[in-house]
């Protein structure tokens, strides 16, 4: 078993049964950011925490297969001009960052929609900038340990 | 007394950083610094009694804790793991060429 | 409001304890426990959402620092002690905490804040943007220019740490992997 890169069968059941919930977990935080404690930050440290996970016990190789480095730039790219894109939409009603985008009812999950939208988009660039860092920091630790 | 007691944890960081050798105890001590801030301003916005800023559904709301520091903060932690993620790096890249974290030998300019 | 001092006192001997281990593995996972003791202190001073990202923060700053230090030097070397810089740092704590104590008694007594600017959100919060909880309503709706700062920060830092950390233009060849 320890031909393959990674950590024990232990470490590597565990990780199978718990990476979808702690990836869930981050999602349920991030959508209702707006409700209850939680928003795009901790959501979007908790998504980089699953793959994070992933990575540490299956091998980098597992968890660029779920999430490639490329795919990441372009995630966190994509959240940066979401929040940008949220904060002109303003510009129709009068200013930057204006409330236009409806209220909703309050205490339901489709309300808020300016702060919905913003946390979702908040957590991708969170989430995949962290998760780039860190990988990045895990492979320049290999380089030297050879 | 209690705003005293944070202070007193901001000074032991800043021990860390004027006096340690060795990089990551410095980066320690500015982990621990930020900390220290991070708490004095969420101390400053408690109200004895209060309740946490989320809403509920049949409630009038009376004293709730002030929300500004907490928000303000909200996006200075998120920055401070940023920030120690890049001197980490920093960290790493100057052991990658002078094999040594001590922050003495470094002066030497070899290479 | 003992609870609390409690907290901060046992923070207190944490750092003194990471400042001051030799061993660079019990120092970063001391570090780790100040970092979970400032999670419960966010939980006792009503701020839910702020123990929620210290939390999960800790434990990433925590990998990442043991990541570096793991199979490096496992302890610091032993020279003989340098008195010069520890009575520097020694005298500018010190120092510090002279100059710093005037100045917090003239701030507002603890649990007593002035919220002059906080009355207005609390009131108008809900009504004004629609979500429920007020920190997300501030931070997203009411002050969205910080986090657009932040964001601008948060990408620096990241575009930083990738560019120290690149390997292509450096290695002769054959290193396809990590170009970001």
């Amino acid at each position: 078993m320890n031909k393959e890169p990674g950590m024990t069968v232990i470490v590597k059941t565990v990780t199978r049964l718990t990476v979808g919930i702690i990836l869930m977990y981050g999602i349920y935080i991030v959508m209702h950011g707006h409700l209850s404690p939680g928003g795009g930050f901790a959501g979007g440290v908790i998504i980089a925490l699953s793959f994070v996970h992933l990575m540490l016990a299956y091998g980098k190789e597992v968890a660029f297969k779920k999430l490639s480095m490329p795919v990441a730039s372009v995630l966190e790219s994509m959240g940066a001009i979401l929040f940008i894109s949220v904060a002109f939409l303003g510009l129709v009603g009068g200013y930057f960052f204006f409330h236009t985008l409806g209220k909703g009812e309050p205490f339901s999950l489709l309300s808020a929609y300016m702060v919905l939208f913003s946390n979702i988009a908040i957590s991708l660039k969170v989430g995949c900038g962290l998760f780039l860092v860190l990988i990045t920091i895990a492979l320049a630790g290999k380089e030297i340990k050879k | 007394m209690t705003y005293f007691l944070c202070m007193i944890i901001f000074a032991i960081g800043l021990y860390a950083v004027v006096a340690k050798r060795n990089m990551i105890k410095i980066i320690i001590g500015i982990m621990v610094m930020e900390y220290a801030l991070n708490m004095l301003f969420v101390l400053f916005g408690y109200r004895q009694g209060g309740r946490s800023p989320i809403l509920e559904k049949a409630q009038t709301i009376t004293n709730i804790v002030d929300p500004l520091p907490q928000a303000l903060i909200l996006t200075a932690i998120v920055i401070g793991l940023a920030t120690t993620a890049l001197m980490v790096a920093l960290a790493v890249r100057i052991y990658e060429k002078y094999g040594t974290f001590d922050i003495t030998k470094i002066r030497k300019l070899r290479g | 409001m003992t609870d609390i001092n409690v907290i901060l006192m046992l923070m207190i001997v944490g750092s003194i304890i990471a400042v001051e281990t030799r061993d660079m593995l019990s120092c970063v996972v001391v570090v780790g426990v100040v970092g979970l003791f400032q999670s419960l202190a966010f939980l006792v001073l009503k701020a839910p959402d702020l123990a929620i990202v210290q939390l999960v923060v800790e434990i990433l700053s925590l990998v990442i620092l043991l990541r570096v230090i793991i199979r490096k030097e496992a302890s610091e070397p032993q020279h003989h002690p340098d008195y010069f810089p520890m009575l520097v740092g020694i005298t500018l704590s010190l120092l510090a905490l002279l100059f710093v104590h005037p100045i917090l008694r003239e701030l507002p007594q603890f649990g007593q804040p002035v919220m002059r600017v906080a009355k207005e959100y609390i009131e108008n919060g809900m009504k004004a943007t629609g979500a429920t909880n007020l920190v997300s309503a501030v931070i997203l709706d009411f002050r969205a220019y910080d986090t657009l700062g932040e964001a601008v920060v948060l990408f620096t830092a990241v575009c930083g740490a990738l560019i120290v950390l690149r390997k292509t233009g450096r290695k002769k060849k054959g290193e396809p992997e990590t170009e970001a």
